[in-house]
């Protein structure tokens, strides 16, 4: 047993740390980038002093010619300006930075390096001037210099803010800076945004080529163009109305298409969420027969079992989750364990006493966890590389957590399939299952076995408890909301079946997610449920039934 | 109070069946209930407040509901952990009529539409709520909401065999899936708050002592006559089948009957006298709302009749009236024990107690029997008692 989690939590790691590399590179690019060359650095003071000197009738040039200094820091004081923020010192002509301070003087720093300066008094300071024309002409050169930036994230979201509303100007600019262009995102990008420019031109030939180039444009505000420009057409331009309807069209196919598949994601991933939820119950419920209605609070038990680690080892948020996922197996097992000794054992054979039973243990359980933790709603961190999505293309997107979620769910059920059907331990489970009288004769200990099925199926409910902290708030009541659910997924997966299981919450959670757009989530959950009691009705063992004869 | 009365009577049992005195003893505790509000006055140690009326009102209405799940989990073998559904849409259709009765004394002052509904924008009420300003519409729909549901899940449910564990999972699915439903504003009856502010009852003013006073009488009765009803089922030829199904229900099909027919024979009549309690219930609370249909009410009305013996009557109500006075002790004294109370009190019923207090009574009869041998049969009654 011991050495299949080794293998999942191997497995887990490798997956973080592609993860860290593919997320790293983002988020360091604005610091690294920012290295001043020491020519520029004089040229930029220079610009600074003249367009602190400047008149308001002089100050668009000198505004213009400021950004064309090939500077880092061009781009942080052009943003002062814009709001208002930038001063310079009478005497110096200097460009700053102020805040007030305690005393009624000003704090000023440095208007290109940030350095902070001695401060001085109220009337040393004068604003740069500005006016609106002046804040409008800085806002399209803020949009040029992204354009030119080295970070292709900072380009791509410019060019994504001109195709919404591309001029002449920016469009020639594009057109030079496409024939530089090295990445191919933002060169299909740089495309889109002279096509859609073109869409406007007088030309039909040119609008039409630009219609037919844009059909395999995803974004949003291409669709945009091709609208108006559809409205705008003339209705004798047969042709070129045609070739926009078909793109308008293609382009809504392909994005139904990708709303499709994102509804499937997210069905899938919630589909992962109930099958680790369900799964251990698929064991306990599934192949001992036993109704444990204290399943819920042993996702809970996992769940808070992740916060301690959190609160024990802050330091360690990125690797708590390592941690957590065998904590939380062996907390939740040990519980599960005693349940099974304490009260379960003394049942047998008596199900609806079972249920009561492990009803009340699960009251217990809240109440417990309620007078320990608070019966406030906990906060799980997600460390950095949960976070985040993996961005297909524009109208499509997957978050890391869920597809994580997925996979490390996918991995469960297939280290408890090979439990189950490879090792000893499943053997036995499965004699003991299948012929309790017949398996003890062959000296299996089958009071053993119990508690050790019983245990790994609590166990595994932990380890969703370790999956669901990290997409809801963790709390006394987190159990009792995935417990239908979990039954129902055995049930309708059929009992003593782990492809079922897998089947059915699979099944359930694209259901759930598909019907929600249409119907509301609440209505959504209703009907699934009315259709699983339907279901049940028609086929009372369950999708993919046990064969086998039996009467009372 | 009853479960007193009850082991008082309990050696009398030769000379009297238990109908007659489970309904003696509620109409003795009634009358002395009654007796102590009206003739003593406040501050005396035998006044019993309007307060305490109401509270036995409830809890009386509770024992109801303990019959009915008894008379399905007890008599049946069908262990519903869904009643609180029907005790809910009892209360819900008393509630809607308790709400036409507010008119326009509403913070709105609409004559026609409850406040909620002015709250949402509504313009005319829904066609559900047609007929609810009548009594007597009231009063069916009291019986026929719950029947329905009833019916139609017995229905489905009983007619493909579901049975055992299934079954329960699924009641407290569909109980599951109300609770949301009647969670949504659109469902229009009052969301979340569900309804409240109720004014008066067959021109009776709900605020007033003499009104709590009738009210907690009527739910006497009206127990003592489901009691009755209860009984006549039990102990009919119907009632046997019914027995038979919970022992075997293979032999009684193969015997001839069709069981699934009796079960939802039984599961409707249940429903109906879980939906009379709950709308007995609304008036004295003064509230219903979507929280009476969560899965824990339902699985508490459970642990009641397993607590007072499930397949026993009297003791269904004994159970009902013994937890939920605990409860209202224990919340008052301290809140956060009571959830330990709760589930200590599942395991060790199941485990230790499996036929509840109406099982232990018998045996601890014996036993002083044995001991005492049987001269002493008349004074049975003080070590029973205190017990």
């Amino acid at each position: 047993m011991m050495r299949f989690f080794c293998i999942l939590l191997l497995s887990l790691s490798v997956f973080s740390s592609q993860a860290d590399v593919s997320t790293s590179p983002k988020a360091n690019m604005h610091e690294t980038t920012e290295t001043p060359s020491v020519v520029n650095d004089a040229l930029i003071i220079q610009a600074s002093k003249k367009l602190a000197a400047s008149s308001l009738r002089k100050m668009p040039a000198q505004v213009k010619q400021f950004a064309e200094i090939e500077h880092p820091k061009v781009r942080y004081v052009l943003t002062q300006l814009m709001n208002g923020d930038l001063y310079y010192v009478k005497a110096t002509k200097q460009i700053v930075t102020r805040e007030k301070d305690t005393d009624g003087s000003y704090k000023i720093w440095h208007g290109i390096s940030k350095a902070a300066l001695p401060n001085v008094k109220r009337s040393a300071l004068k604003k740069v001037k500005t006016n609106n024309a002046i804040r409008k002409s800085i806002r399209g050169l803020l949009a040029q210099l992204d354009l030119t930036s080295p970070d292709k994230g900072v380009r791509l979201a410019a060019m994504q803010e001109l195709l919404s509303k591309p001029s002449d100007e920016t469009v020639t600019l594009v057109k030079k800076l496409s024939l530089k262009e090295q990445d191919e995102d933002v060169l299909s990008l740089m495309n889109s945004v002279i096509y859609v420019q073109q869409l406007s031109s007088a030309d039909a030939a040119l609008q039409l080529e630009a219609a037919k180039a844009l059909q395999n444009s995803l974004e949003p505000s291409v669709k945009n163009a091709l609208e108006k420009t559809l409205a705008a057409t003339d209705i004798k331009n047969i042709e070129l109305r045609k070739a926009l309807e078909t793109a308008i069209s293609k382009i809504e196919q392909k994005r139904s298409i990708f709303s499709i598949i994102e509804n499937l994601f997210f069905g899938l991933s919630l589909g992962s969420v109930l099958l680790l939820a369900a799964i251990g119950l698929a064991i306990t419920f599934g192949v001992m027969g036993v109704i444990n209605m204290a399943h819920g609070e042993m996702i809970m038990l996992g769940a808070y079992t992740t916060y301690v680690i959190q609160q024990v080892f802050p330091q360690w948020i990125e690797y708590s989750l390592f941690m957590a996922i065998p904590a939380a197996f062996l907390v939740s097992g040990f519980v599960g364990i005693l349940i099974e000794r304490g009260v379960i054992r003394h049942l047998k054979g008596r199900p609806l006493e079972t249920l009561l039973a492990t009803f009340g243990i699960s009251l217990i359980l809240q109440q417990l966890v309620r007078s320990v933790f608070s019966p406030l709603n906990r906060q799980v961190a997600a460390p950095e590389w949960m976070s985040g999505s993996w961005q297909i293309n524009p109208i499509f997107s997957l978050t890391y957590n869920r597809l994580y979620i997925i996979v490390f769910a996918l991995m469960v059920f297939v280290a408890l399939l090979l439990i189950l059907k490879k090792s000893s331990l499943g053997l036995h489970v499965r004699a003991v299952a299948q012929n309790r009288d017949m398996a003890r004769s062959l000296s299996i200990k089958s009071d053993w076995v119990d508690a050790a099925t019983f245990g790994l199926g609590s166990g595994i409910a932990g380890i969703a408890g370790v999956v669901l902290s990290q997409l809801t708030n963790v709390g006394p009541n987190l159990g009792q909301a995935y417990i239908i659910d979990s039954f129902l997924v055995v049930v309708f997966g059929g009992v003593g079946n782990l492809w079922g299981t897998l089947v059915a919450a699979m099944t359930l959670g694209t259901v759930n997610k598909f019907l929600e757009p249409v119907t509301g989530s609440v209505l959504a959950s209703i009907i699934v449920l009315v259709g699983l009691v339907l279901f049940i009705q028609k086929r009372p063992k369950g999708l993919f039934p046990q064969k086998g004869r039996a009467a009372d | 109070m009853s479960n007193k009365s009850g082991s008082i009577l309990l050696d009398l049992k030769n000379k009297f069946n238990t109908l007659h005195w489970v309904v003696a003893s509620l109409f003795i505790a009634t009358f002395y209930v009654t007796f102590c509000n009206l003739v003593f006055a406040e501050g005396s140690i035998f006044h019993v407040s309007s307060y305490t009326v109401t509270l036995f009102g409830k809890y009386l209405c509770y024992a109801m509901l303990a019959l009915a799940v008894d008379l399905v989990w007890g008599y049946c073998g069908i262990l519903s952990l869904g009643h609180g559904a029907f005790f809910a849409l009892g209360g819900y259709a008393m509630g809607m009529y308790l709400m036409r009765q507010i008119g326009d004394r509403g913070v709105y002052g609409n004559p026609e539409l409850p406040d909620f509904m002015v709250f949402l924008n509504w313009d005319a009420l829904p066609w559900y709520w047609a007929g609810s300003d009548s009594v007597a519409w009231m009063v069916v729909m009291v019986f026929v909401a719950p029947a329905i549901l009833a019916f139609v899940f017995g229905m489905l449910a009983f007619r493909s065999r579901v049975s055992g564990v299934y079954l329960s999972i699924m009641t407290q699915a569909v109980t599951y899936a109300l609770m949301l439903a009647f969670f949504r504003n659109e469902m229009g009856f009052g969301g979340n708050n569900g309804l409240t502010d109720f004014k008066e009852i067959v021109g009776f003013s709900l605020q007033s002592e003499s009104t709590k006073l009738g009210l907690f009488i009527v739910t006497a009765i009206a127990l003592a006559f489901a009691f009755f009803v209860c009984h006549f089922i039990v102990n009919s030829k119907m009632g046997r089948v019914v027995t038979a199904i919970r022992d075997a229900e293979n032999r009684v099909r193969f015997v001839g009957y069709k069981p699934e027919n009796y079960k939802v024979w039984i599961f409707v009549v249940s429903a109906m006298i879980a939906g009379v309690a709950g709308a007995l219930y609304v008036p004295q609370v003064g509230i219903i709302n979507p929280g009476e249909f969560s899965p824990l009410n339902s699985i508490e009305m459970v642990i009641w009749v397993a607590m007072g013996g499930r397949g026993s009557l009297y003791g269904a109500i004994i159970g009902a009236i013994v937890v939920s006075y605990a409860k209202t002790r224990f919340t008052a004294i301290m809140p956060e024990a009571w959830l330990y109370g709760l589930g200590g009190l599942f395991v060790l019923v199941t485990l230790l107690l499996p036929k509840g207090i109406a099982g232990m009574l018998p045996q601890l009869k014996s036993k002083f029997d044995e001991k005492f041998g049987k001269t002493n049969n008349v004074k049975t009654s003080t070590p029973v008692e205190s017990k």
